[in-house]
């Protein structure tokens, strides 16, 4: 469904519509809404909600993709996040790994806090991502465009960012409902394909 | 000639026994230990250590130490036994990484951590973290050692038993002079 002309998407759908093509791919969520959204529409062993540590879910997804390079990482962003840690789209840039896919929801405020203005704004995160060196970048506001660049980037080979144009709304979900120790564990064991010591 | 001489493992082995040890040597047991993911920001107190990690191609460079804490903690959920190296100024940088990911997320990795600042003598910037690093990390619960040669087996086998049992970060901090 396309939304109407000059709505942009709400956030929520455009995780869930992320979400729907999903097969294996390890997921690694910021923190704020979007963790509580994705475990609210699609929680899986293979998802991992970051609820702490702000910036660092491309981080902590390099780090899987490194050790597990046959494994599709799929990292869900938000604005402010990719603003806190810029350096590591450097990272990124640099390392090109293969198999990593990093998609910012676009919202442009600090939504988790009320909504205060990110530099998004005015700042085009994803030609930053393309200066440092991601081989796909797009950049798109429409949901039908998020759900084919989302595909390609699915199958083709990365680094590949795609900057998704979202509203302000956040669904009115609760917190995520696993421990995180116990997230660590659930979300090892489907990394290493149920082997973890 | 000396120097050349210094290079035959046998005769580091045995200054390492006086009051120093290789990089190499130091590098080769914690990979014996079964650490194999390396990552972290340069400090020059721990220069030849990364130098022999990218020589043996195993070090992922960040460029901020919260950085390299995040990809320490994605690569054991991926499998690996990471290690994270860094200056002590980066423990300021990564504090918030450290106690909101890994430890309520029961991630472990081995904090290599030159100290910089100790016994008061380097430059003003180093100073007081070089005076507070050890209060710091008990006040956040991190266990710590200072490497010292004489006993860089004993302080490694630690560090990695406090890693398996309790899987949480544990620092070795590594003052100048212990790696020759």
């Amino acid at each position: 469904m396309r939304p109407e002309e000059g709505v942009i998407t709400s956030r929520s759908r455009a995780i869930g519509a992320v979400l729907e093509l999903l097969t294996d791919e390890l997921v690694v969520v910021c923190n704020g809404f979007p963790s509580r959204e994705v475990y609210a529409l699609r929680d899986r062993p293979e998802n991992f909600y970051m609820i702490g540590s702000m910036g660092l879910a491309p981080a902590i997804g390099l780090g899987v993709a490194l050790a597990q390079p046959r494994r599709k990482v799929v990292v869900l962003d938000g604005d402010g996040n990719v603003l806190m840690a810029m350096g590591t789209l450097a990272t990124v840039g640099a390392l090109k790994p293969r198999n990593f896919v990093h998609i910012v929801f676009d919202n442009e405020v600090y939504g988790s806090t009320g909504n205060q203005p990110t530099l998004s704004q005015t700042v085009r995160l994803e030609q930053a991502a393309k200066a440092a060196g991601y081989k796909n970048v797009e950049r798109v506001r429409e949901l039908d465009d998020a759900v084919y660049e989302t595909k390609m980037m699915l199958k083709e080979d990365g680094p590949s960012f795609l900057l998704v144009k979202v509203s302000e709304l956040a669904e009115d979900v609760g917190r995520v409902g696993i421990e995180p120790a116990a997230m660590t564990e659930r979300f090892r064991k489907a990394a290493m394909g149920g082997r973890a010591p | 000639m000396v120097s050349r001489r210094l290079e035959k493992p046998v005769l580091l082995r045995y200054n390492a026994c006086l009051m120093a040890i290789s990089a190499k040597d130091f590098v080769s047991l914690l990979q014996d230990a079964g650490f194999n993911f390396f990552t972290g920001v340069p400090d020059s107190t721990l220069g030849g250590v990364i130098a022999t990690l990218i020589e043996r191609r195993v070090y992922v460079p960040a460029v901020r130490e919260d950085e390299a804490v995040g990809l320490a903690a994605g690569a054991y959920m991926g499998g690996k036994i990471p290690a994270v190296l860094m200056q002590n100024s980066g423990l300021g940088t990564s504090l918030n990484a450290l106690i909101s990911l890994n430890l309520i997320y029961l991630q472990p990795c081995l904090l290599l951590v030159s100290w910089r600042g100790h016994d008061g003598k380097d430059a003003p910037e180093h100073l007081v973290m070089g005076q507070v690093m050890t209060k710091l990390l008990d006040l956040v619960r991190i266990p710590h050692r200072t490497l010292r040669a004489e006993t860089v087996r004993e302080d490694v086998g630690w560090a990695g038993q406090v890693f398996m049992s309790q899987r949480i970060p544990v620092a070795l901090l590594v003052t100048t002079g212990v790696f020759s």
